[in-house]
């Protein structure tokens, strides 16, 4: 999987490198399962997108990292963060007695993909589907079809075009609806749960904070600033798709 | 020459992998948000340096993009997850906070 990706000079043996990124993966991931301080998992979360990401690039993936390292590490900690302000800071141990099911499953799924891993083409063979069907023909005739340098790009834009389209509508009309959901006055982000579940309204802007008699100015001033924001993150996972 | 170089990045990128593998491990044993927050910021750094080496080795130096972009993200994150834990939201403009503000 790891070869060396430079064939003109002198190819050096980077499988370890991947073998202690997996190591890291494999620790995350069981850090994550176990821990139960969900600020630290946010955190984790974090981290895993970080390793995958350099996995990627070893991988000579590099466009998914780039949307690894943007979606993954970016936005998807930040949104984790905000929907951890609206629940528990801790999760509640699950008994053993109720995990037997979750993990016959893992174990079941996991055992189906080590087999399909046996009918999965070499890495950079020539007759495996990415390199024999319609990919070559994307590769040979991008420069004069679309003239443009990059074939992801002209692959994504142009003759998967409707595609994409697709996806952006899909996109668009989700995050419309989370946005019709939360509500579309500013005051998406302002409902905090308390513990008991019971919910209060209370501005969290410091300047709100310091001047309680203004409770009723403050959300208002800020109605125009929220919605672009909101919007762009909505958007951004977009870029997760391709 | 060449690969004795390369070599040496291999040798650096590997101490990088341990000193990633010890953040984790302030990431997962620290008692306070803080260390936690401190020990995610130098994680992205290690990725950063790590990539910067990692396409040095497989010999295409133009992945130091990619690092640039990391370290960015990096930045970005960190400011993001600060606000939040002060402020409870992202759209606080921080130049017009008040020393004050903090306590209340």
């Amino acid at each position: 999987m790891a070869v060396s990706l430079n064939a003109s000079s002198v190819a050096i043996p980077t499988i370890a490198l991947d073998i202690g990124l997996m190591a890291l993966l494999v620790v995350v991931a069981f850090a994550i399962v176990r821990m139960r301080s969900l600020f630290a998992i946010v955190m984790l979360q974090g981290v895993y997108s970080l390793v995958c990401a350099a996995w990627f690039v070893s991988l000579d993936a590099v466009d998914v990292a780039f949307t690894e390292a943007a979606v993954g590490a970016g936005v998807s900690t930040v949104l984790m963060l905000a929907a951890m302000l609206l629940a528990d800071r801790k999760s509640e141990p699950v008994p053993m007695k109720r995990q037997w099911g979750p993990l016959l499953i893992v174990l079941i799924a996991g055992a189906a993909m080590i087999l399909a891993v046996g009918d999965m083409p070499n890495y950079g063979a020539a007759n495996s589907p990415a390199n024999s069907y319609v990919g070559m023909d994307y590769i040979a005739r991008t420069a004069e079809d679309i003239d443009i340098p990059n074939v992801v790009t002209a692959v994504l834009a142009s003759y998967r075009g409707y595609d994409t389209f697709g996806e952006t509508v899909v996109i668009f009309s989700a995050g419309l609806g989370v946005l019709l959901l939360l509500g579309l006055n500013g005051n998406a982000g302002r409902w905090r749960a308390k513990p008991n579940g019971h919910r209060v309204f209370r501005p969290s802007a410091p300047a709100a904070a310091v001047s309680k008699t203004s409770d009723e100015t403050k959300p208002n001033e800020t109605k125009k600033r929220r919605g672009r924001p909101r919007k762009s993150k909505a958007s951004t996972p977009d870029g997760g798709d391709k | 020459m060449e690969t004795a170089l390369g070599y040496m990045f291999l040798a650096g990128a590997f101490a990088l992998i341990v000193s990633m593998a010890l953040m984790l491990a302030r990431l997962i044993g620290g008692p306070t948000l803080y260390d936690r927050l401190l020990a995610v910021n130098s994680f992205g750094t290690k990725t950063v340096l790590f990539l910067c080496v990692f396409c040095f080795i497989i010999d295409r130096p133009d992945g130091v993009d990619i690092a640039l972009l990391y370290a960015l993200m990096n930045f970005i994150a960190t400011i993001a997850v600060l606000k939040f834990f002060n402020y409870r939201a992202l759209d606080v403009n921080l130049n017009r906070v008040s020393v004050k503000g903090e306590d209340a």
